[in-house]
């Protein structure tokens, strides 16, 4: 009979811990997990990188929703444990909930440390612990006006560092003498309140709190001296504590935290406890890899499989604050017995101290430079005599045996149980085992098979060259293709930064990303303006002059520098009074060649760029619009006669398609996007090769997506089954918008599906009905301001200028 | 020289072009992010595209049909392609641009 096991928390600790435990132990147990904060489990060391911006929230989600579907694993969200019962075996949620269990776990995390001083309830006081946290400081950074962070500490610094990012004058008040004392000697502290200051960071040490002062909410922070620094924003980062009230009320063995042996057993045999919770051997601990080898414990505990033991180790700390590295580990403070070794170079801002005693490393800091951190931390370990490369030892490993500086070879020199991601205890010959047996070619497969850099990414540099060394040639590890010469940042970075940093307009991109050319290039300039459009699009003003002549002048240029016209015929269908009037045209602008397309409409072909509006004008007369059959926008819905006409057909298939057409039209995409809607199986409207298409079957429509039909050949992918048209309406549109918010520019469907992976588009426009209406929503409000029809503005006069010589040069005005 | 008067600054787009017709042929006329004006046979070296209407970059315009790149100062193409346009003289005073046409029209007579 399967066992019941019930998790309280939700946080990183426990969620590797099942993923431990389900690899070993898939059946054993029917797990339950309750949650106090309403969502999955995130990767909370990135909390940092999403409140500075350079990553959103969705990035560091480690187990999306579906996850936890396919393990049958039951998450409550937002359900905070009241009580544990231990002699009922049950623990209840203050929402009321009651689960019983066999074995329970205990990883409540920690909490924030107040300090108490007046004011420190008032409104616009946070403190910095997960998302709820960071979306609030956020919220507040809008104000871009004054933050206080109190606490001088990682995340404390971290948070500063973030709230500067987004705008607003910080300062940082710190207890004692030198920021992170607790991780760095003075000398290092001294640089990074240097490098902090130098990001326009205000640093005040031995600041004593007094008080938090305001009227109904935040004005300021009062300290010892009397002194009132100004804030409408205060956030206290100055330590964490283990979160044990549950424990403590449910009769368990606390001390700082709760006390569990060396299995993470508390006093309850059936009752474990992991995570920052958790009390080990008189430690308690807030880094990720010790956490990590607690949950590495209790799996093999709970799956009863080999006999593992909790062993303590110093772990490395890294700020994640870009521009700014620092590392430290294990014990530097002076003594008698111990001797030091120091590198300073002060124009560069590197520092370097290596801590002996008995001629092995007991400690380091480095700062400024820390790619040695990693073999440092590996003589420590070992505890290797370091006697022979004395001499050259703070150098860092390029200088031992031999002058070689390549970074590769110090790599390569590493030993196989050389650890490499300290997040997750990952050594060098796991990774080069994997991406040999396993054949990966890519980061993110190294991470998703090993682990390895997949937490903090602070060792992503020495994961990519061991791809190198074992992948040789094939592997680059500068993979991400830069959009054009003019930037070093791909299409994604750029995208994900114009939504983080709010750059609205073409030079703000240029200037805060630091493009290296004036005003871009003839490859950027349309990307940009494209990402702009679809982001903002109610604020951004289109630069017409960064679109291609086609998009321009809404028609499509020839061979012979003509134009050809395309006017929109919805689903296909047309009539008499519309045939009419393209055959009046074509009579009175002598238009050369009209053929029908593909897509089902008709191309007028050879226009001269002076008739255009005059085009347009007639054929507007007759009720066309805009075909956009030039733009990377929505082109045409090609349809099949339906239950209108066909004996087979299952659904109106061209009263779907017409409707999907007139819903989308304008739209601006990535690149094409070519739909069709087949009424039955025979798919006469040929949807299987669609960007997007719909088959209609008797019991409703099935949704097709990432077909192509030209350079490349595929069918389509089964997106999935509806059973309505406004369903069917719903999911297309919002697939349409998850597209336009996140390909490349250029990138078609198809290939964006195959660098994003059906499951996960699945997931977002079809199963996550949240996410597929606000998609759906996204898409309807940037209609308001993309439905306009071009060939009737321009009727009207808009870009004129464009349609005229500038000036006419006769000869005898010349001779003149 | 004689200077054919085509119009102002501000009949040109920023980072855009207009042509001017002759009888020998358009002529595109550039206006740069920093207002510098450049004008150019309106023809590209490769397949005869019209410059005119391509994106304009820095001192160059990307022509578009098959996006060679060619410089507005020089009129030669930039990279790997080789091939140059003929460039025309401009004379900018008071916000008006004139053009030197009386060799090229002359010429053509």
């Amino acid at each position: 009979m399967t066992e019941k096991l019930v998790i309280i928390g939700n946080g990183m600790a426990p969620g590797r811990m099942l993923e431990h435990l389900l690899e070993a132990a898939p059946d054993r147990y029917q797990i339950t997990i309750f949650n106090a904060e309403p969502r999955v489990n995130y990767d909370r060391i990135m909390l940092s990188p999403v409140l500075s911006g350079e990553k959103a929230f969705e990035e560091i989600v480690i187990h999306g929703d579906g996850w936890y579907i396919k393990h049958g694993i039951t998450l409550y969200k937002g359900h905070r444990i009241a009580a544990i019962d231990r002699d009922a075996k049950t623990v209840t949620s203050d929402h009321g909930v009651t689960e019983s269990y066999d074995k329970l776990v205990i990883a409540t995390g920690s909490v924030p440390f107040i300090i108490p001083v007046p004011g420190r309830d008032l409104p616009g006081v946070l403190s910095y612990r997960d998302l709820d946290d960071v979306s609030a400081m956020l919220l507040a950074a809008q104000s871009r006006d004054r933050a206080v962070v109190i606490g001088g500490g990682l995340l404390g610094l971290e948070a500063a560092a973030g709230l500067k990012e987004r705008g607003m004058d910080v300062t940082v008040l710190h207890v004692m003498p030198t920021l992170m004392e607790r991780q760095l000697d003075p000398a290092a502290g001294y640089l990074l309140q240097k490098a902090v200051e130098a990001r326009g960071i205000k640093v005040i040490t031995k600041a004593n709190t007094k008080a938090i002062v305001g009227n109904g909410k935040v004005e300021g922070v009062e300290l010892a001296d009397g002194e009132i620094i100004p804030a409408t924003l205060v956030v206290m980062a100055v330590g964490i504590r283990p979160n044990i009230g549950l424990a403590k009320d449910a009769g368990l063995e606390v001390n700082r935290g709760i006390v569990t042996d060396d299995h993470m057993v508390t006093s309850d045999p059936s009752i474990f406890a992991l995570g920052e919770c958790a009390e080990v051997g008189g430690h308690v601990y807030g880094l990720v890899a010790p956490l990590y080898e607690m949950a590495r414990v209790t799996a093999a505990r709970l799956s009863g499989g080999e006999d593992k033991r909790f062993v303590h180790s110093d772990t490395p700390t890294k700020l994640k604050v870009t521009g700014i590295d620092l590392y430290s580990i294990g014990d530097f403070a002076d003594g008698d017995d111990r001797e030091e070794i120091i590198l300073r170079d002060a124009s560069a801002g590197i520092y370097k101290r290596v801590i002996l005693q008995d001629n092995r490393i007991i400690g380091t800091v480095l700062f400024g430079e820390t790619g040695d951190g990693a073999w440092f931390n590996d003589l420590k370990k070992k505890a290797t005599d370091i006697s022979e490369m004395r001499d050259t030892l703070i150098f860092g490993q390029a200088f031992q045996g031999g002058a070689s500086s390549d970074p590769l070879a110090a790599v390569a020199a590493l030993a196989d149980d050389a650890e490499i991601c300290g997040c997750n205890g990952v050594c060098k010959g796991k990774i080069t085992e994997a991406i040999v047996a396993k054949g990966l070619t890519s980061l993110d497969d190294v991470r998703a098979h090993t682990k390895a850099s997949a937490s903090c990414g602070s060792c992503t540099g020495l994961v990519e060259q061991l791809m190198q060394l074992s992948l040789g040639d094939s592997y680059n590890p500068a993979a991400v293709q830069p959009m054009c010469s003019c930037t070093t940042l791909g299409h994604d970075d750029v995208r994900r930064l114009i939504k983080a940093k709010g750059l609205k307009t073409i030079p703000a991109v240029m200037q805060e990303l630091e493009w290296k050319t004036s005003c871009g290039c003839a490859k950027c300039r349309p990307a940009l303006n494209y990402y702009l459009v679809a982001d903002w699009p109610d604020e951004y003003a289109d630069d017409y002059q960064s679109r291609f002549i086609n998009e321009r002048v809404h028609a499509n240029i020839q061979k012979d520098g003509t134009y050809s016209v395309v006017p929109r015929m919805w689903g296909g269908m047309t009539s008499a009074k519309e045939l009419r009037a393209i055959a009046d045209v074509v009579d009175k602008f002598e238009i050369p060649a009209v053929k029908v397309t593909g897509g089902q409409r008709i191309d007028m072909l050879g226009i001269r760029k002076e008739d255009l509006p005059a085009v347009w004008a007639d054929l507007g007369k007759a009720g066309f619009v805009s075909g956009h059959a030039y733009a990377k926008g929505l082109r045409t819905v090609k349809t099949c006669v339906g239950t209108d006409w066909c004996r087979f057909g299952t659904q109106d298939s061209t009263g779907f398609g017409i409707r999907i057409e007139k819903f989308m039209w304008g739209s601006w995409t990535p690149a094409k996007v070519k739909m069709a809607v087949s009424g039955c199986p025979r798919n006469c409207a040929e949807a299987t090769c669609k960007d997007v298409g719909v088959v209609c079957v008797d019991s409703g429509y099935e949704i097709h997506f990432a077909g192509a039909a030209g350079l490349d050949i595929k069918g389509t992918e089964v997106l999935g089954l509806v059973k309505t048209e406004d369903e069917a309406l719903e999911v297309i549109v919002a697939l349409v918008q998850m597209y336009r918010e996140q390909a490349r520019y250029l990138e078609r469907i198809y290939k964006w599906t195959r660098r994003v992976g059906v499951p996960e588009i699945r997931r977002q426009v079809l199963d996550d009905l949240d996410r597929r209406k606000a998609f759906y929503d996204r898409f309807v409000f940037s209609q308001k301001f993309a439905q306009v029809d071009p060939w009737s503005e321009r009727v009207s006069g808009k870009d004129k200028h464009e349609f005229r010589p500038m000036a006419v040069a006769e000869f005898v005005q010349a001779a003149e | 020289m004689t200077w054919f008067d085509i119009g102002a600054i501000e009949d040109i787009p920023q980072r855009g072009a207009r042509c001017v017709a002759t009888p020998r042929g358009k002529i595109g006329v550039f206006r740069t992010h920093d207002d510098r004006i450049f004008a150019i046979e309106d023809h590209c070296p490769h397949r005869g595209g019209p410059l005119s209407q391509g994106i304009v970059h820095g001192a160059a315009v990307t022509c578009p049909l098959h996006n060679w790149v060619i410089s507005l100062e020089t009129g030669k193409a930039l990279g790997a392609d080789e091939g140059s346009v003929k460039t025309i003289p401009v004379r900018v005073e008071d916000g008006r641009i004139a053009l030197a046409l009386g060799e090229a029209l002359l010429a053509a007579e």
